[in-house]
C-alpha cells in the first residue's frame, strides 16, 4: 500500500482497527498519494484521509458500479491491460440474459428453489455449446449455496471443462464480456449514486477522478476493505465489484495496486487456508458433498479439469497428498487414497445452521475455542438458547467469557426465559495458553506466516489447543483401540504420532513439517518438499496443505525467518514466509506489459529478462519462470503448460482476470445492487428489492423488519451498523478482562447525529434504547456530527453506529448490552456470512426495560410493524418479473 | 532549607548540560536516574507476534524469572517497525490479567455452581462424551444410499485466534471422527 498513488478505504475503519498497518497508508500519503475514506461514519480514518465520503450502509455496489460505468463511458480503462489480461474479449453464451432485461434477475432463476441455474452464464464454445464446469458439470445454485462453494476460491478461480474460449479482440460483439459489463452498469450513474447512496455528484466526481488519474502505466490505485464489505447479503459481490474496477484500471498484480482484505484476527487468514470451516479442506479443496463428489474421481474432476489452464489442473496431486498426510500407509491407490474416510456434506452446515440444529436438539456436543458466540455472533439470543439445548459444552478460553457463563448470568436468565436449575447442559471450561505460552504460526492478512517462539510455560492447568487436541485424539484412539467397527477406521488409521517433549506435548514444528509435506518414496524419502509443484498424484508425496508447501523447505522453518526489515528491501522476503512460494504480490506477472517489459520505470516489479530467458524482479515471479511473454502453447495441453505468455492469472481456468464470472457465484455473474435484508428505501435500480439468492431463515426467533416501502417499515425507521473500537477486540474475550483496555473504553455506547438526537429527544451521555425486530438493548448516547444524516431517495436517512464489544455477564471487568443481539441471521449465498453491517431499528431515550418487560417491548414493536416469519423474506419482490423467467 | 544556586536554574542547566531543548538530563530527577526499565533486566527476550488483529505486528516478549514482565513492539519487523496499538501494547495484561482462569471448571447439569476438575479427568470425560455422542448420532448413508459417514451431533466454533498447527490438528481429528460442523470466525 505504501507504493500506491491513491488509496480508497471503503468498508473499513483502518486507522482505528488496523492502526499499525495504517502507517503504510500514512507513508503513501506523505509521498503524495490521495487517500479517500468511504464510510457511513466519520472516523479517525476519515480524519487523516484527504476526503471522507459518507455513504448509506449497504449501497456500495451502486457506487462501485457507477465508477465502473464512469471508467468505461469516459474511455479511461487501461486498454492494453484489459485486452490482454482479462476476459473482456471472451464471448458469453447466447442464452445469457442480464439483470437489465429481467427486472434485476439474471437468466436461470428457479423460483422453486429460489436459486439460479448458472448454465446460461457460461462462456460460449465453438459450435454453440457452453463451456461447463468439469466432472459432474455445472452445479445448481441452491446446492452450491448450501456448501458455500464460493469459499473454495480462496486461492484461485472456479474450474472450467477447458479453456478453448471464443474471443473477439475488437470487443465489439455484444456477447463479449466487455459489452455485457458496459451495458449492465449503464444505469449506474452519478445521479443514481446520489439517490441511493446519499453521495453528492461532486463527491462522486472527486472519487472518480482520483482513481482514474491515479491508475495506468505510471500510477496505481489500491482499495482496502474489511468486514464493512463482507458482512452483507451480497458481500461477495461488493468485493467482486471492486475487482472489476481494479481490473479495468489495470491495478491487479502491480505494486501499489490490488484489493487489500484487512482481516481482523491474528490467524483468520490461516484458519481459512487450513480451515476450521465446514465446507473446506486444507488449501481450499472442498469438503466432499454427497451426490456431487461420491467418488474420488468425481471429487478431483470437479475441483479442476486436466484441460483447463493453470495450477488447479493438478488438484488430484494436492488432494492425494493431503490424504497421504492424514492416513499414511492406509491411503492407497486401491482404496482411492482413503477418500471414503472423509465425511460428506449434504446441506448447509455452517455455524448459524448448526445453532438452529441445537435448538432442535440435533447437536449434543459443542466445542467453543477462543471465540465468544454468545456476544460475537448475530442474533445472540439464538446462540445462547441454542447452547442451552446442548448435552455438553466445552469452552476453551483465557477468561470466563459469556459463552461459558450464560447458564448463570446471561440475558435470558434475567428475562426469565431460562432458569439455571432447569438447564441440563454440562459445561467444561478449559483454560487456554496465551500466544506467548506456546510456539506456532499465525498467517496474517497478507498471507504471511510468522512463527512465534514460546516465551514461558502456560500457568496452572492452561493448555494450548495443540496440546489439548493431541491429547483428546490420543484418548479417543485409546478408547477405540481394538474396535472392529468400520466407522472407527479413519480415527484409528489417522497419522497421530507427533514427537513429544518431556511433558508429553506435541512439537509444533513437527506439525508444520507435516503441513509442508514430504517425499514418501525414492531417494529423497522423508525429506521435506520445497514447492507445491513437487506434489504428485501417485502417492509419492504428502502435504497437509498444498499452498503452504515450501514453508519448511530444506527442513528449515521459514515462518521463523527474521532478517530485520532494515537490512532488506521493501519486499522483505526474508521475514516470515508468504504462501504460495513466498510470493508477496500475487499475479505479479501483470506488473509487466504483454511483451514482458515493466509498464513503467516507476511501477517496475517483475519482468522478462530476455538474456536469461526467465522472469526476474523484486518478488518471486508468479508465473512459470521460463514461459516467454510471446509463448502461445496449445490450450489442449492443459494445466500450467497451457498458460500463454500473457495469461498472468495462473490460478484462473483461462489464465485471465474475470470481469464477468461465468462460474463460481450463485447470485449473478456481475455485481448488481440489491437492498439489504432490512432497508428503509426501495431499490431504485430494479423492481427486485433484495438479493434473490440470499439465504433467509424466517422464524419466530429471527424476524425481519419490513423492507423499503412495505407497511410497517416506518416502525424501524433507522439504519444501524456495527463496528469495532481500537481498544477492544471483537466480543471482548481478549480485551474486556484487561484493566488498561477496559479503562480506555469502559461502556457500550451508540453514535447518533445531532439531528437524530433532536428528532428522538436523546440526551448526550444519557441512555438510549435501541429496538430491532429481534431484541432491544441499551447504550450510552454519543451525539456527534461524525454521523451524517443522508438524503436518500428523497428522504432523510439517519444511521446509528454501534460498537459490538460488550456482553452481559458478571466476570469481565466491563460489561454491557451486546449489539449483536439486535441482529438477525440472513446470509450471503456464496459464503454464508451474515448481514451485520446494515439493519433497521428504532431508538428512544432511556434505559431498556428489565425482565419480562423487555420481551414485551420487543413484541409490541413486532406487533405494530405487523411482522411475521415471512416478512422481508420474499425472494421475488416484483411479480411482473416472473413472466420473463422462462426466457 | 538549602539555598538554591542559580546554577541549578533549569535554563542554566539546559545550557550547561547541552540539553538545549530541556528534554534530557537537565530535567531528569535523581529518582529517574536511579531506575532502569524492566526490559533492561529481563533474563531473555523472545520474538513473537501480536495476537489481536491480522496485521501481524512483531512483538518482543521480555521474560524474567520465567514470568512475562513486558511486551513491546519489535523494531526489526518490516510490517510494524516496532509499533503496537493499544491492544498490542496491553498484551502483557492478556498474559498476567488478574481475572485469568488457570483451572479447569465444570458445571454439572442443573447445577448453579462451578466446581474444579483435574485436567486429565476433564479430558477423559470429554473423550467419553465425544465417543458416546458420535455413536448415538452417526449417519452412515443418506436416504438414497450415498455415503455420509458422519455425525451431526458434534460441532465446533473457533480458530481465528489459534495457530495454523492447532487448526490443522482440530480439522484433522474432527474430520477423521466424521464431525463436519467445524466453523470459525472466518465465516462471521
Amino acid at each position: 500500500m505504501a507504493n500506491a498513488d491513491c488509496i480508497v478505504i471503503q468498508g473499513s475503519n483502518m486507522a482505528e482497527c488496523h492502526p499499525v498497518g495504517y502507517q503504510w497508508v500514512a507513508e503513501a500519503k506523505a509521498r503524495g498519494a490521495k487517500v479517500i475514506h468511504v464510510d457511513p461514519r466519520f472516523t479517525r480514518t476519515s480524519a487523516v484521509a484527504d476526503k471522507h465520503i459518507p455513504i448509506r450502509a449497504g449501497s456500495d455496489v451502486v457506487l462501485l458500479g457507477a465508477l465502473i460505468n464512469y471508467v468505461i463511458s469516459h474511455d479511461l480503462w487501461f486498454k492494453e491491460y484489459v485486452s490482454a489480461y482479462t476476459n473482456a474479449a471472451t464471448l458469453v453464451h447466447a442464452d445469457y440474459r442480464d439483470a437489465e432485461d429481467l427486472g434485476g434477475l439474471f437468466s436461470g432463476f428457479d423460483p422453486e428453489t429460489g436459486a439460479y441455474d448458472p448454465s446460461s452464464w457460461s462462456y460460449a464454445e465453438e459450435g454453440g455449446d457452453t463451456i461447463d464446469e468439469p466432472g459432474p458439470g455445472t452445479e445448481h445454485g441452491s446446492d452450491a449455496s448450501d456448501r458455500a462453494a464460493g469459499h473454495q476460491f480462496g486461492s484461485g478461480g472456479p474450474p472450467l471443462e477447458h479453456a478453448k474460449v471464443q474471443r473477439d479482440e475488437t470487443l465489439q460483439d455484444p456477447r463479449t464480456v466487455f459489452q455485457i459489463v458496459k451495458r449492465h452498469y449503464a444505469r449506474y450513474t452519478p445521479e443514481m449514486v446520489q439517490q441511493m447512496c446519499g453521495i453528492t455528484t461532486e463527491d462522486f466526481e472527486y472519487m472518480a477522478r482520483a482513481i482514474t488519474e491515479n491508475s495506468g502505466r505510471d500510477r496505481t490505485t489500491c482499495f482496502a476493505y474489511a468486514v464493512g464489505w463482507t458482512q452483507h447479503t451480497l458481500g461477495t459481490q461488493f468485493i467482486r465489484a471492486a475487482a472489476i474496477l481494479q481490473l479495468l484500471l489495470g491495478n491487479m498484480g502491480r505494486p501499489g495496486g490490488g484489493i487489500m482484505a484487512l482481516r481482523g484476527h491474528a490467524s483468520i487468514q490461516g484458519s481459512s487456508d487450513i480451515p476450521t470451516l465446514f465446507n473446506l479442506l486444507p488449501g481450499y479443496l472442498p469438503m466432499p458433498s454427497a451426490g456431487r463428489h461420491d467418488t474420488f474421481r468425481e471429487f478431483v474432476e470437479a475441483i479442476g479439469s486436466k484441460k483447463q489452464k493453470g495450477f488447479w489442473a493438478e488438484a488430484d496431486a494436492y488432494a492425494i497428498s493431503l490424504l497421504k498426510a492424514w492416513w499414511g500407509d492406509a491411503a492407497t491407490k486401491e482404496n482411492d487414497w482413503a477418500y471414503d474416510y472423509l465425511p460428506r456434506l449434504n446441506g448447509p452446515h455452517g455455524t448459524y445452521q448448526t445453532v438452529m440444529s441445537m435448538l432442535e436438539d440435533k447437536v449434543e456436543g459443542y466445542f467453543v475455542l477462543g471465540q465468544n458466540p454468545a456476544v460475537g455472533s448475530s442474533n445472540g439470543r439464538m446462540q445462547r438458547m441454542g447452547m442451552s439445548h446442548l448435552k455438553w459444552l466445552v469452552v476453551r478460553d483465557l477468561n470466563l467469557i459469556e459463552s461459558a457463563t450464560w447458564w448463570k448470568d446471561g440475558p435470558e436468565i434475567e428475562s426469565g426465559e431460562l432458569r439455571t436449575e432447569d438447564i441440563e447442559t454440562e459445561v467444561f471450561f478449559m483454560p487456554a495458553a496465551t500466544h506467548v505460552e506456546k510456539a506456532g504460526s499465525f498467517t496474517q492478512t497478507q498471507r504471511l506466516l510468522q512463527w512465534r517462539h514460546q516465551a514461558v510455560a502456560p500457568p496452572g492447568q492452561c493448555q494450548s489447543e495443540l496440546q489439548f487436541f493431541f491429547l483428546l485424539g490420543q484418548k479417543i484412539r485409546e478408547k477405540l483401540a481394538g474396535s472392529t467397527d468400520e466407522r472407527d477406521r479413519p480415527l484409528l488409521d489417522l497419522t497421530w504420532d507427533y514427537p513429544v517433549d518431556e511433558h508429553g506435548d506435541p512439537e509444533p514444528e513437527a506439525v508444520l513439517a507435516e503441513i509442508n509435506g514430504r517425499h514418501l518414496t525414492g531417494p529423497d524419502a522423508g525429506k521435506p518438499l520445497s514447492a507445491y509443484t513437487e506434489l504428485r498424484a501417485d502417492g509419492s508425496t504428502s502435504s497437509g496443505c498444498w499452498i503452504y508447501t515450501g514453508v519448511y523447505a530444506d527442513g528449515v522453518n521459514h515462518a521463523a525467518n527474521r532478517k530485520p526489515g532494515q537490512e532488506q528491501g521493501p519486499v522483505a522476503p526474508e521475514w516470515g514466509w508468504a504462501w504460495p512460494a513466498n510470493r508477496r504480490v500475487l499475479y505479479n506477472r501483470a506488473s509487466a506489459d504483454p511483451a514482458g517489459k515493466p509498464w513503467s520505470e516507476r511501477k517496475k516489479y517483475v519482468w522478462w529478462d530476455q538474456e536469461k530467458g526467465q522472469w526476474v524482479g523484486d518478488d518471486v515471479p508468479d508465473f512459470p519462470i521460463d514461459r516467454a511473454p510471446g509463448s502461445r502453447p496449445d490450450p489442449e495441453l492443459g494445466g500450467s503448460a497451457a498458460l500463454a505468455g500473457d495469461d498472468p492469472f495462473i490460478m484462473q481456468a483461462d489464465g485471465k482476470g474475470w470481469l464477468f464470472a461465468p462460474k463460481g457465484l450463485v447470485d449473478g455473474p456481475l455485481p448488481t445492487h440489491y437492498e439489504p435484508q432490512e432497508s428503509p428505501v426501495s431499490n431504485a435500480l430494479y423492481p427486485q428489492q433484495q438479493n434473490p439468492g440470499r439465504m433467509t431463515y424466517g422464524r419466530k426467533d429471527n424476524l425481519s423488519a419490513p423492507s423499503g416501502g412495505s407497511p410497517g417499515a416506518d416502525i424501524y425507521p433507522y439504519v444501524f451498523t456495527t463496528y469495532r473500537l481500537t481498544e477492544h477486540h471483537t466480543a471482548g474475550g481478549m480485551s474486556r478482562w484487561l484493566p488498561y483496555l477496559s479503562e480506555l473504553q469502559p461502556e457500550m455506547f451508540c453514535e447518533v447525529s445531532p439531528e437524530l438526537a433532536a428528532e428522538r429527544g436523546l440526551e448526550p451521555f444519557g441512555w438510549a434504547t435501541i429496538i430491532s425486530a429481534r431484541s432491544a438493548i441499551e447504550a450510552k448516547v454519543l451525539v456527534t456530527d461524525r454521523m451524517t444524516p443522508l438524503t436518500v431517495a428523497g428522504h432523510t436517512v439517519h444511521q446509528i453506529g454501534l460498537p459490538y464489544h460488550w456482553g452481559v455477564g458478571t466476570n469481565a471487568i466491563v460489561s454491557g448490552d451486546a449489539a449483536n443481539d439486535l441482529l438477525g441471521v440472513t446470509l450471503d449465498p456464496n459464503v454464508q456470512i451474515q448481514e451485520s453491517k446494515a439493519a433497521s431499528c428504532d431508538i428512544r431515550p432511556g434505559r431498556r426495560p428489565r425482565g419480562a418487560d423487555l420481551l414485551a417491548l420487543v413484541a409490541e414493536y413486532q406487533a405494530r410493524a405487523g411482522i411475521t416469519p415471512e416478512t422481508g423474506n420474499a425472494r421475488i419482490t416484483d411479480p411482473g418479473s416472473g413472466s420473463t423467467l422462462e426466457d | 532549607m538549602a539555598r538554591r544556586s542559580f546554577l541549578q536554574w533549569p535554563v542554566v542547566r539546559q545550557v550547561t548540560s547541552g540539553d538545549l531543548l530541556g528534554r534530557g538530563p537537565s530535567v531528569t530527577s535523581p529518582h529517574t536516574q536511579a531506575i532502569t526499565p524492566r526490559t533492561a533486566t529481563a533474563d531473555r527476550v523472545v520474538q513473537s507476534v501480536c495476537p489481536y488483529c491480522a496485521v501481524g505486528c512483531g512483538q518482543r516478549v521480555y521474560v524474567k524469572d520465567e514470568k512475562v514482565i513486558q511486551i513491546e513492539g519489535d523494531p526489526d519487523s518490516p510490517i510494524s517497525r516496532g509499533r503496537l496499538c493499544p491492544k498490542g501494547s496491553a498484551s502483557e495484561q492478556l498474559v498476567n490479567s488478574p481475572g485469568r482462569q488457570t483451572s479447569v471448571l465444570y458445571r454439572a447439569p442443573r447445577s448453579t455452581q462451578w466446581q474444579t476438575l483435574d485436567l486429565d479427568t476433564a479430558i477423559d470425560m470429554v473423550a467419553d462424551r465425544f465417543i458416546e455422542t458420535r455413536r448415538r448420532t452417526w449417519e452412515q448413508e443418506d436416504e438414497e444410499g450415498r455415503l455420509l459417514r458422519r455425525t451431526m451431533g458434534i460441532a465446533s466454533l473457533g480458530g481465528a485466534t489459534l495457530d495454523n498447527e492447532e487448526n490443522y490438528l482440530i480439522k484433522k481429528l474432527f474430520t477423521a471422527a466424521g464431525a463436519v460442523q467445524i466453523e470459525n470466525q472466518a465465516r462471521i
